[in-house]
């Protein structure tokens, strides 16, 4: 699979009360959440935001609280993968079970900048970045999450495993 | 090779003799937990799993208290998939308006958690838990649904830090400014994917309060798990409450760290984290001075007898700075009372504080305390994220409860000593 977009660039230790502020939380809708994605980091990101396109970060993207609100906004805005240095443990965790994909990569984090054309090889972890003609390598997803995206995330994974 | 506490507690649950840092484990759930925010859409992907039932009706924690009372439309019909879904299937553990209190001050206290426990919940400071020397680690909504259909769930066994907190704790100083301190030390990311296991001469004399307090701030460092070893200290706090039997663990005395921290506290002052991240921090003369407008004594990190009983010292006799609004919440119905009992709420009116039943309310921006563009709060809760807690041009700023009773008093950020 090839994702290809458009890149936005974030900072460091981008917190989940940027990505999705706690006044929205008193919703569980998809749509809506989507509609305020990012807003606190950038106003304007859930209308100038294509299907598509790459939220490009720094270190410990998704810290600070477990709202799977954060990845179902991101992945309802028609963001298609994300791409940072590191990830916090509960976003890296809550990202696989639903299904909204994630990439490692300290060099792409350092080089692509906003506006940048990407086009993601998911299958071999290869990150392209088409403006500046360069590729970087992702970071080897563990055996035992590929699992997961490949039955879908994990509630189909689980639904699986009891059917089974 | 020896084991930590953490790998010992981990190897329990997944029916192993040992286990080792960065192996993915199957382990059983002793309790799984989630709030008005996560149980909603837990509870839309439980149902899509195709279980009638939950693993364990007894096993199950639903505590509605981010925006309960409920705040608004939207927040009741969350707040009543939540209580739908524990009526169904006779959930023993949902707490209701009127017996709830902040998740993480109210599992311990009711002895739903206890020393060698394994307990996820969908909500980060989950990790508090470890104050009582239990495995505790925050999840996401889905994971939550795969646990309450399956009484298990998979964990990567996380390398552990030590951090040794040698010396006497001078006055003031508590679990909040140690943890602070360490965050300011090691970084927001400074231990992640990690176990933090507190030890040391100050953490063995701390109280409870205190440890859980250190302990739920640990993903404020990254971490997986904060975790205190359990003691006599801890033997005293849940003789009599605990619900279930519990186990103290210990590491062993060559168990294998990737990394060893010695801090000296006999010369720490109170910490601040300043805005916008929890590493910013500084001794409180060095922030002293800022103006504030709003200050929080409350939520999972600060939300015990220990802390109210500590900001009751310093608002003893004075009052609120007539430039700044000053909110308490005991973080549950049970501190609620206590409080009550000792007074502490005749001292807290009449220094011109309000004071609220148990919720989140502030700590998130949720409600009860919001902030304008423009102000600025001292805050005992654990985050300061832009727009934590109000408008994105609005400033939190963290310590403990004396120094924010102290800077209430004066209208700024202030030590307890300028006020006593
Ligand atoms: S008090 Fe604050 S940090 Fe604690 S559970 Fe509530 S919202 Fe989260």
């Amino acid at each position: 699979m090839e994702l290809k977009g458009r890149a936005w660039k974030f900072g460091h230790d981008v917190d989940t009360d940027a990505i999705i502020p706690a006044r929205y939380l008193n919703t569980s809708d998809p749509r809506e959440l989507a509609s305020h994605c990012m807003e606190d980091a950038d106003p304007d990101f859930p209308n100038k935001v294509a299907a598509g396109d790459m939220i490009v970060a720094g270190k410990n993207f998704g810290c600070g609280s477990s709202r799977e609100h954060a990845p179902i906004a991101i992945k309802e805005a028609g963001v298609s993968c994300v791409i940072a240095k590191t990830y916090a443990r509960i976003f890296y965790r809550n990202a696989f079970n639903i299904g909204l994909l994630i990439f490692e990569s300290e060099e792409a984090s350092e080089r692509i900048d906003e506006g940048d054309q990407v086009l993601v090889d998911v299958d071999a972890g290869v990150i392209k970045n088409l403006t500046k003609k360069e590729e970087y390598k992702a970071t080897q997803v563990p055996p035992f999450m590929q699992q997961i995206i490949a039955a879908g995330g994990l509630i189909n994974y689980v639904a699986e495993r009891i059917k089974g | 090779m020896g084991m930590t506490i953490t790998e010992k507690i981990l190897a329990a649950h997944a029916g192993r003799d040992r286990v080792e840092p960065g192996e993915l484990v199957n382990v059983r759930v002793d309790l799984a937990l989630g709030n008005d925010i996560t149980a909603p859409v837990a509870i839309k992907e439980f149902e899509k799993i195709g279980v009638d039932r939950v693993f364990d009706r007894e096993r199950i924690a639903l505590v509605p208290d981010h925006f309960v009372p409920n705040k608004d439309i939207k927040s009741a019909e969350q707040a009543k998939m939540l209580r739908g879904f524990a009526r169904k299937h006779g959930i023993t553990n949902y707490f209701e308006v009127g017996q709830m209190g902040i998740e993480h001050c109210l599992l311990p206290e009711q002895g739903l958690v206890g020393p060698g426990d394994l307990v996820i919940g969908a909500d980060s400071h989950t990790c508090t838990y470890g104050g009582l020397g239990a495995f505790s680690t925050g999840v996401g909504s889905t994971d939550l649904a795969a646990a309450m259909a399956l009484g298990e769930t998979w964990l990567k066994v996380p390398e552990s830090i030590k951090f040794i907190y040698h010396g006497e704790m001078p006055q003031w100083l508590t679990g909040k400014d140690l943890i602070l301190y360490t965050i300011g030390k090691i970084g927001v990311d400074g231990a992640l994917y990690m176990a933090m296991e507190f030890t040391g001469p100050a953490v063995e004399k701390m109280s409870v309060d205190g440890r859980l307090t250190m302990a739920n701030m640990a993903v404020e460092a990254g971490a997986k798990n904060g975790i205190v070893p359990p003691d006599e200290i801890t033997r005293k706090y849940v003789e009599g409450r605990a619900k279930r039997p519990y186990t103290f663990h210990a590491s062993d005395p060559d168990a294998a760290y990737a990394q060893v921290h010695e801090f000296d506290v006999s010369k720490l002052e109170p910490a601040v984290a300043m805005p916008h991240l929890p590493e910013n921090v500084k001794p409180v003369s060095e922030a002293a001075g800022i103006g504030i407008d709003q200050a929080v004594i409350g939520s999972c990190t600060n939300g015990r007898m220990d802390d109210l009983r500590e900001a009751a010292r310093v608002l003893k006799g004075k009052k609120v700075n007539s430039n700044v609004r000053l909110i308490i919440i005991p973080g549950t119905q049970e501190i609620y009372r206590q409080a009550m009992r000792e007074g502490l709420f005749e001292i807290f009116l009449d220094s011109g504080a309000a004071i609220s039943t148990p919720t989140c309310g502030p700590c998130l921006g949720g409600y009860m305390g919001i902030l304008a563009e423009g102000e600025r709060s001292i805050s005992t809760t654990n985050r300061n994220f832009v727009g934590r807690m109000g408008h994105t041009g609005s400033e939190v700023y963290l310590s403990s409860p004396s120094v924010a009773a102290a800077s209430a008093i004066l209208g700024r950020i202030a030590a307890p000593w300028e006020v006593m």
